[in-house]
């Protein structure tokens, strides 16, 4: 059985390496000084950080093998003191159960071989060891968020990750369009952190404890009144749906493209933009304890999941057209939850780990031989990369859910799920099935198919700063092993990712900590062929509808749009909700409306008062000729004042 | 010891009042010496107050003067407890960043220094005080080097700051010695230790509440509270940096320390009666100071509104009336202390430099000035409330403490926090981020050892807080409880 300390080395290895990597950057030790080569190589940053990140991997293997063993019940660890003011007692602990053991497999797995890859694509990007000082934070901060064993603590890695996230976003800080963007991702997440803060503060005072296990059983045991469970679980759900991208939250993902590619595949496709699905299902005995919480949960993730897969049809830059489809999968997580299925939901977040990753990485793998994103621009790169082109094939088709890629078997065990519980919820996927088929073929048609369109000169966007853009000249090629090998390894994972759930084994350590009263509550349907021979049908369809449009050009795409008007130009719009949030909520209410009322406020009526009396004050030091000095003047004349209030205060005092 | 560290800063201002002329350039070396030997005598106070047995410890009491009429004494009593310890930290910390950062003043150096070291005399002195008159005397006192110093080094429109700056202040001063005179006469004792104990006032010309009101109301003004908050952005945009770090890092203090040491310790049940007053008073505070921080293009404007907002949460968290929300109220003094100084120490550095302070300005100063973007990108973060920085735990523990007694305050408060992000990010975007620009090309970064000591010691403290509050929280909570305890 795993040792205490060697579970929180899991999260202090990455945390050592960005130790490390900040303080030999203090102290200047990889610049070149008067013409010495520099005491450090600049590249040991990413060596330390991947054999931080193989360390945890091999450690959180470790760990996991430990919960496989006891069937993914909770390995228990004393908590640690950390703080106690009267009722407030916190502490700092490990919790190390089924659902923690897949997370961390899933985190440091992905994160190790982003990391390998990383080494090849940031190879000449000036801010290299920044940006693995950032990276080794972020895995750190994150292996920290699935490890807690209260909510607060939760709640601090929860805000350390999206710190990472903002950084990392704004990683190229010069560009106007990454530095907003990373604005905007810090500032849509935090709304939804008011609602996780809010929900802390309930559970507090209701429960008097901020222990996940004791608000678990004060949920079961029914001592938490209904309305504040649910409250409760409404709270933490809106911070689930600022970090996972839930409908109306999910404007921040798509800006945050504008960071690194690999940094896209770990943060913003693998691992933090599904610790809001983690948080739900870390707290699902609440959850199932509340209808109305399940519902809202539900309904979120199913509107997310179709509004996002629509977007993913229209969007030109292929890494956006993948941030929609991580919205899209993200809300389908969210429906697995909503409708029971924690399994299911978790499942799909292992498996869409692992392709989604890949699609990331294979993007960024076709930016670094055409130097740009649009897929306007790509084209007939199928037989320039070849590598690149089947293993996103591979990862293509686990996310329209082909059988028997990974992502078919957790796709189909939400369905499934769905189909036993909430009807809508059924609809609504199998309707997503087919809009992302759509996407995902005119992706990899716009991609891989046709003729080569040249590469470079993105409009608008300037991707100079992403990779190795500019200086490329002629045909596009295969990138190196260091960036393909990861390729190949994930596609491996998705390929066979399914098999993990054979005998429900996956599933069972998944859920293996629930309680039995929540347990219960959980939804676990069988296998049905139907289901499945249906979703791989209207898969199929999705595809065959995009290859008739982007390949065959059966009818032209512009007449299409023209027939959908207005759809297409709202979709264009993103809904309006950037203008919705930017333009009316905050210039005009909040700094329009609201300062503008109180600024006025300020300026006339408070310091109206104020100056109105100054000068009664200066008139009167005029007139009483303290001083003729302009500053002895001024004091001199607060003094009087202060000299009558401090008579006048005695005498009435005296007057007793 | 306590004496010592309130006294000692005037030994150093008369050193260097006695300097001649053409050694005048040697001030600043006195006053960081005085300044560090004050705060080694402070760390030391820290390191040797008995945390055991809580309550004040190295007393001092002595009687200056009898009238010898009735028994109206006026004693010399000072002392520390775990309330006011951290907060004698915090001013001689930031006392020793000011000078230091003060290191390249050449407009009258003697006088300056001089100054900044009997402000900091008289900061001790508010916080050292055990008899309410002496208390007063300091909190008077403390306007005097402040007038100067802002009226002389200021800049923009400093003449008037300064003004409105002790006008304000002495508005809040005589209403309080009002309530004071009152309070000492009926209870028949200045003493505040022996204030804490009489629970009620009984007898007096004038109700309980009038004289909790008339107390307040200058703690208030100082803290300060909308709508009394009007002197804080001018006075702070004119101050000079040094004074603007201590003025927003130590003196905004005094109002806090004042609520919870005498209105809440001397008055309890008025305190009780009244706290749904101040938690929608401290709402009211962050909602509006947060707004108006939006709007604001100058730096120092920008901190300063802030301020106003922050400070909100300490009144909220007084609002509680239990251990954990004056815990994390008074905790919030010291970390707020500790991050606006450093904003401030590092505005003052960028305007130093560009000779600006205006946010549609300045652009891209990231790829100028590394070294103080990372120290703005912490103390930016630490203001807004990042777990593992010492804002984040002051504020949690407002919240957990003050929700179950006010919920709709408290949330505001919450939202607050959202605001926080807000203007912090903006401002870093604009003025760090983003393409560097021509015109400021020239700007050099933080390199002297008088810039760079300073900050990374405050990130230090902000850090060692963050991730391990109990060293400074178990004391200050053993400092409340008692308050808490009387308030019921």
């Amino acid at each position: 059985m795993i040792k205490e300390g060697f579970v929180w080395a899991i999260m202090f290895a990455p945390l050592t390496s960005f130790a490390i990597i900040t303080l030999v950057s203090f102290l200047g030790l990889t610049r070149a000084k008067d013409g010495r080569d520099p005491a450090w190589n600049v590249r040991y940053s990413g060596y330390v950080t991947i054999l931080a990140i193989a360390i945890a991997f091999g450690l959180s293997i470790w760990a996991f093998q430990g919960v496989a063993d006891k069937d993914g019940a909770r390995i228990g660890f004393e908590a640690h003191h950390w703080l106690t003011i009267g009722s407030l007692d916190i502490n700092l602990g490990i919790t190390l159960d089924g659902l923690t053991g897949v997370m961390l497999v899933v985190v440091t797995g992905v994160s190790l071989l982003v990391q390998i890859y990383s080494q090849e694509y940031m190879r000449d990007d000036e801010g290299y060891n920044r940006y693995f000082a950032y990276m080794s934070l972020f895995t750190a901060s994150m292996l920290g968020l699935v490890l807690a064993s209260s909510v607060l603590q939760i709640f601090v890695f929860w805000e350390l990750v999206g710190l990472c996230s903002y950084l990392l976003i704004g990683f190229w800080f010069q560009k106007d369009s990454a530095r907003k963007a990373a604005t905007k991702a810090f500032m849509v997440t935090r709304i939804g952190d008011l609602g996780f803060m809010a929900a802390l503060l309930i559970i507090f005072t209701q429960a008097g404890t901020l222990e996940i296990s004791g608000i678990h059983e004060a949920a079961i045991a029914g001592t938490i009144g209904s309305t504040w469970l649910t409250l409760f679980a409404l709270g933490l759900f809106a911070g689930a749906s600022g970090k996972s991208a839930q409908f109306p939250l999910h404007v921040w993902l798509p800006d945050a493209m504008e960071g690194p590619t690999p940094v896209s595949a770990l943060i913003h496709a693998a691992t933090m933009v599904a610790a809001g699905v983690y948080l739900v299902a870390r707290f699902f005995p609440v959850f199932a304890e509340s209808e109305t919480a399940l519902v809202w949960v539900a309904a979120v993730g199913s509107i997310t999941a179709i509004i996002a897969a629509l977007l993913g049809i229209v969007a030109t830059d292929i890494k956006r057209v993948m941030a929609y489809s991580t919205i899209s999968q993200l809300g389908y997580m969210m429906m697995g939850l909503g409708v029971g299925g924690l399994v299911s939901a978790i499942f799909h977040l292992f498996t869409h780990a692992f392709f989604k990753s890949l699609l990331f990485l294979g993007s960024g793998s076709v930016n670094h031989a055409t130097g740009t994103f649009d897929m306007r621009r790509m084209g007939g790169l199928r037989k320039y990369m070849p590598v690149t082109w089947a293993t996103m094939l591979v990862a293509s088709l686990a996310l329209v859910g082909m059988f028997p890629f990974s992502g078919f078997w957790s796709k189909d065990e939400i369905l499934a799920d769905a189909w036993d519980t909430r009807w809508w919820v059924f609809v609504t996927a199998m309707v997503g099935v087919y809009l992302t088929a759509v996407y995902v073929g005119r992706m990899l048609i716009l991609t891989f198919e046709g003729e080569y369109r040249g590469g470079l000169e993105m409009e608008g966007g300037d991707h100079a700063g992403d990779a190795h853009a500019g200086g490329h000249h002629g045909d596009p090629h295969e990138s190196p092993p260091l960036m393909t090998i990861p390729l190949f390894i994930l596609a491996v994972m998705a390929i066979v990712g399914g098999a993990f759930q054979v005998n429900h084994w996956l599933g069972d350590i998944i859920h293996g900590w629930l309680p039995e009263e929540s347990e219960k509550l959980a939804t676990e349907s069988d296998f049905k062929l139907w289901i499945a021979a249906l979703s791989v049908s209207v898969g199929m369809a999705g595809l065959i509808t995009s290859y008739l449009i982007y390949q065959v050009r059966i009818v032209n795409p512009q007449k299409i749009r023209a027939f959908l008007e207005p759809l297409p130009e709202i979709l264009d719009h993103r809904y309006y909700l950037d203008y919705l949030y930017q333009d009316v909520i905050v210039k005009m209410v909040i700094i329009g409306g609201a300062g503008w009322v109180l600024a006025a406020w300020d300026k006339y009526v408070i310091d109206g008062v104020v100056n109105g009396a100054g000068r009664i004050t200066a008139w009167t030091s005029e007139h009483a000729k303290f001083a003729q000095d302009g500053q002895a003047q001024v004091y001199a004349s607060v003094m009087f004042f202060g000299a009558i209030a401090a008579v006048v205060g005695i005498l009435i005092v005296s007057g007793t | 010891m306590v004496t010592f560290a309130i006294f000692f800063p005037i030994i150093g201002a008369i050193v260097i009042a006695s300097l001649p002329k053409e050694q005048e350039s040697q001030a600043k070396y006195v006053a960081a010496i005085t300044a560090a030997i004050v705060f080694a005598a402070v760390v030391y106070l820290f390191i040797a107050y008995d945390r055991d047995k809580s309550g004040y410890q190295f007393v001092t009491s002595k009687t200056w003067l009898d009238s010898g009429v009735s028994d109206f004494k006026l004693h010399y009593a000072v002392g520390v407890d775990g309330l006011s310890l951290p907060l004698f930290a915090l001013n001689s910390f930031l006392t020793l960043v000011a000078i230091l950062i003060s290191f390249k003043v050449e407009l009258r150096p003697k006088e300056y220094f001089a100054w900044l070291l009997i402000l900091e005399t008289a900061l001790m002195g508010v916080f050292g005080s055990l008899d309410f008159v002496l208390f007063f005397l300091f909190w008077e006192v403390e306007l005097i080097p402040m007038y100067f110093l802002i009226s002389i080094w200021g800049s923009g429109n400093r003449v008037y700051s300064a003004w409105k700056y002790v006008l304000y202040t002495f508005f809040g001063s005589a209403f309080m010695i009002v309530g004071i005179l009152t309070l000492g006469f009926t209870a028949g004792t200045f003493d505040i230790r022996e204030l804490g104990q009489i629970g009620d006032i009984h007898g007096a010309i004038i109700p309980a509440w009038l004289i909790f009101g008339l107390i307040s109301i200058a703690f208030l003004i100082k803290l300060p509270v909308v709508p009394f908050h009007t002197w804080l952005p001018d006075a702070h945009t004119d101050a000079p940096t040094a004074v603007s770090v201590i003025l927003a890092g130590v003196l905004l203090k005094m109002g806090g320390y004042g609520i919870l040491r005498l209105s809440f310790n001397i008055m309890p049940n008025v305190a009780s009666d009244v706290d749904v007053y101040l938690a929608i008073l401290a709402a009211v505070s962050i909602i509006y100071g947060a707004i108006m921080t939006l709007l604001q293009r100058d730096l120092k404007r920008l901190i300063a509104y802030s301020s106003v907002s922050h400070m909100g949460y300490v009144l909220l968290g007084a609002s509680s009336i239990g251990v954990i929300g004056l815990t994390g109220a008074a905790t919030q003094l010291v970390t707020h202390g500790l991050i606006t100084g450093m904003l401030f120490v590092l505005v003052g550095m960028v305007y130093d430099r560009a000779h600006t302070r205006d946010i549609g300005e300045l652009k891209g100063l990231a790829t100028r000035m590394p070294f103080i973007t990372v120290m703005m990108m912490v103390a930016g973060l630490a203001s807004l409330g990042l777990p593992a920085l010492a804002g984040f735990v002051a504020e949690v523990t407002i919240f957990l403490g003050t929700f179950d007694q006010h919920q709709i305050p408290t949330l505001f408060g919450v939202i607050g926090v959202a605001f926080a992000a807000g203007y912090i990010l903006w401002t870093i975007q604009r003025v760090f981020w983003g393409e560097p620009d021509p015109k400021w090309a020239e700007l050099t970064d933080a390199t002297q050892w008088w810039e760079r000591g300073p900050l990374i010691a405050l990130t230090v403290a902000i850090i060692a807080i963050g991730v391990y509050p109990a060293w400074v929280m178990d004391l200050i909570r053993d400092g409340v409880t008692p308050i808490a305890q009387r308030l019921g």
